[in-house]
């Protein structure tokens, strides 16, 4: 408590406010606050505790301690590692390819020209289509190689149609994702490149910058914190796939297109082999908490260069 | 580029002479950035406009080798859809997107009220602690959740639904509220307060009104969030669900029929759709989280 009301903090926060008064200040807080912690952090606590134990839906016997058994069978698993694997190259490459892509149609639709309004919202309209229902439309109508839009195409190139759902099934899972989630980085790079100020834009014309020097050298540093965030919301997003997986190749084939998430409920709903699901949780969960620790940095670092009032 | 060289530089001066051969380059550099622009949009926008073309198709057409662009519409598919079923998953769809984004703005208003206008002690850890529950995998506390919600006899209830889906789109809501009332003027509160005005009349005459085009395209991308989301559909219920596992239900049976398929996807995405685009323009200063201007 005392810690702070010692901290240099707003008005608000002088050191006359009475006790009363900052919990009347957390009041509108707490139901949030509480919500977040019952539901989110509470399951964390039993998956560790499940995670220890010997617990399988399909025999009578009931839940007993095992020790460290379910994480010796973690580490063991091959198929887990692999299913990590998956997890970072899927979430990688897609990040990176919406960025890519994400950014050149922003920087087109920067441009003043007829209908760029109906344009931007044809764009975004796949960041808001219902997962589900494209993945199975993507499965067959673009994916087939008889009857499917791609395979149309690589015929007119005169080109054999290939067979992405079984000879390429990470790279279809990776167009899916980025034609998915392009739209979410276009919008915030468009507001980025909104934001970008014209004036030294205007002075590098004036000096006789190409467009090359002035995208390097204005454009990017000025874009930087709205890539950063892209990125970083993308990635939140994308290490989360399940939909697309269990859809579109059901994570096969061989494993070849299952992430974490994706093993974790084949263990947990189909062995129903919750401690040893339990325990992929944990170890998911540190490694998530790896990577999201820098990450996290990352953004109050974006937070405290660029934004706050 | 050859005809502006080519051209006489006819008495005119030095300095008419390179405003002429800059602006018919300059225009060509427009007209081709409009044109990239539109095909970039249109090449995103194509397997959306494939989906509807197809869904008034017949199974055949559909299947054929070459896309059919000719070919007379039929509504079988859309009538096939709505035989297999859809209306309570669609009414289940309607009360959980509803229910959950209700309370769901219920209480981030007040939480985010207490990260911007009136702020806790360190409001920044705890915007950073709902972010992070955002980044844990949801595949970690599926387990406990599905153990709990046998034991309190929850499981394929819209109740389980209603409440995860809360948890889910809570982190976001208050980031984004929180944005749009870190841009309401220190000014218009301190007027506020000097009028007197005590706290709750100023967040219900004064902040509100002035976030409102916020909230409502908050309110929009958590009911996008809440009608798409298959996870917890999927792990927590069966018969009584919602429309993502109604399409797997339906697709389930025999073959996979792409007319059809076509034709519940459209139907499905249509209120999403119509959602996002309402809400596009207030999403974006939304989702930069007031982190970058």
């Amino acid at each position: 408590m005392a810690k702070t009301i010692t901290a240099p903090r707003p008005a608000l926060l002088a050191p006359g406010l009475s006790r009363l008064e900052r919990w009347k200040l957390r009041g509108p807080l707490l139901p949030a606050l509480i919500f977040t912690i019952l539901l989110t952090q509470f399951p964390f606590l039993l998956t560790l505790i499940y995670s220890v134990q010997n617990w399988n839906l399909l025999s009578a016997k009931p839940a007993v301690f095992n020790g460290g058994a379910n994480f010796l069978d973690t580490f063991g698993d091959e198929v887990f590692w692999r299913s990590i694997g998956n997890t970072g190259l899927m979430t990688g490459v897609s990040t990176v390819a919406c960025i890519v892509v994400g950014l050149g149609l922003a920087l087109l639709l920067n441009h003043k020209f007829p209908g760029r309004g109906i344009a931007r919202t044809l764009a975004i309209t796949p960041f808001f289509v219902m997962p589900v229902a494209v993945t199975l439309f993507w499965r067959s109508a673009m994916f087939d190689p008889g009857f499917g839009l791609f395979g149309w195409f690589s015929r007119l190139l005169g080109l054999p149609a290939v067979n992405w759902l079984s000879e390429y099934p990470l790279a279809a899972l990776i167009i899916l994702l980025t034609w998915r989630f392009t739209p979410f980085a276009l919008l915030i790079l468009i507001a980025g490149l909104q934001s970008a100020p014209q004036e030294q834009l205007e002075a590098a014309r004036v000096d006789g910058a190409g467009p090359l020097r002035q995208f390097g050298s204005i454009l990017v540093p000025h874009l930087r914190p709205y890539i950063e965030l892209t990125a970083l919301l993308l990635a939140m997003n994308l290490v989360q796939t399940f939909g697309e997986i269990a859809l579109l190749t059901a994570g096969g084939p061989a494993f070849g297109t299952t992430n974490i998430t994706y093993y974790i409920y084949l263990k947990g709903f189909n062995s129903f082999d919750l401690g040893t699901a339990s325990a992929f949780g944990v170890v998911a969960l540190v490694i998530t908490i790896a990577l999201v620790l820098p990450a996290l940095r990352l953004l109050s670092g974006i937070f405290q260069k660029e934004g706050r009032r | 580029m050859t005809t502006t060289t080519s051209r006489p530089a006819t008495m005119s001066p030095a300095r008419r002479q390179i405003a002429i051969r800059r602006r018919p380059s300059k225009h060509l550099k427009s007209v081709l950035m409009g044109l990239g622009g539109w095909l970039g949009s249109l090449l995103l926008f194509l397997p959306i406009a494939y989906m509807v073309l197809k869904s008034f198709q017949t199974e055949p057409d559909a299947a054929a080798a070459a896309p059919k662009l000719i070919f007379t519409p039929t509504m079988e598919n859309y009538k096939g859809v709505f035989e297999a079923g859809f209306w309570p998953y669609a009414i289940n769809s309607i009360i959980v997107v509803l229910v959950s984004t209700a309370v769901v703005i219920a209480l981030a208003v007040p939480a985010a009220y207490a990260l911007s206008i009136r702020p806790v002690a360190k409001s920044q850890d705890v915007l950073f602690f709902f972010i992070s529950t955002k980044m844990m995998p949801i595949a970690a506390g599926i387990i406990p959740i599905y153990v709990i919600a046998t034991a309190l006899g929850v499981l394929n209830t819209l109740g389980i639904l209603i409440v995860m889906h809360i948890g889910m789109n809570l982190p976001l809501a208050i980031w984004m509220i929180r944005s749009f009332m870190q841009e309401i003027p220190a000014e218009i509160m301190e007027a506020a307060a000097v009028d007197g005005a005590s706290r709750w009349r100023g967040l219900r005459s004064i902040i509100l009104p002035l976030v409102r085009p916020g909230l409502a395209s908050t309110a929009l991308l958590c009911g996008v969030f809440s009608w798409n989301e298959y996870f917890y559909a999927l792990n927590l219920t069966n018969s009584t669900s919602t429309l993502p596992l109604f399409l797997q239900k339906f697709l389930s049976f025999g073959e996979l029929y792409t007319a059809h398929v076509a034709a519940a996807a459209t139907l499905l995405s249509i209120p999403v759709i119509i959602a996002g685009w309402i809400a596009q323009k207030s999403l974006v200063r939304g989702l930069l989280f007031g982190a970058v201007k």
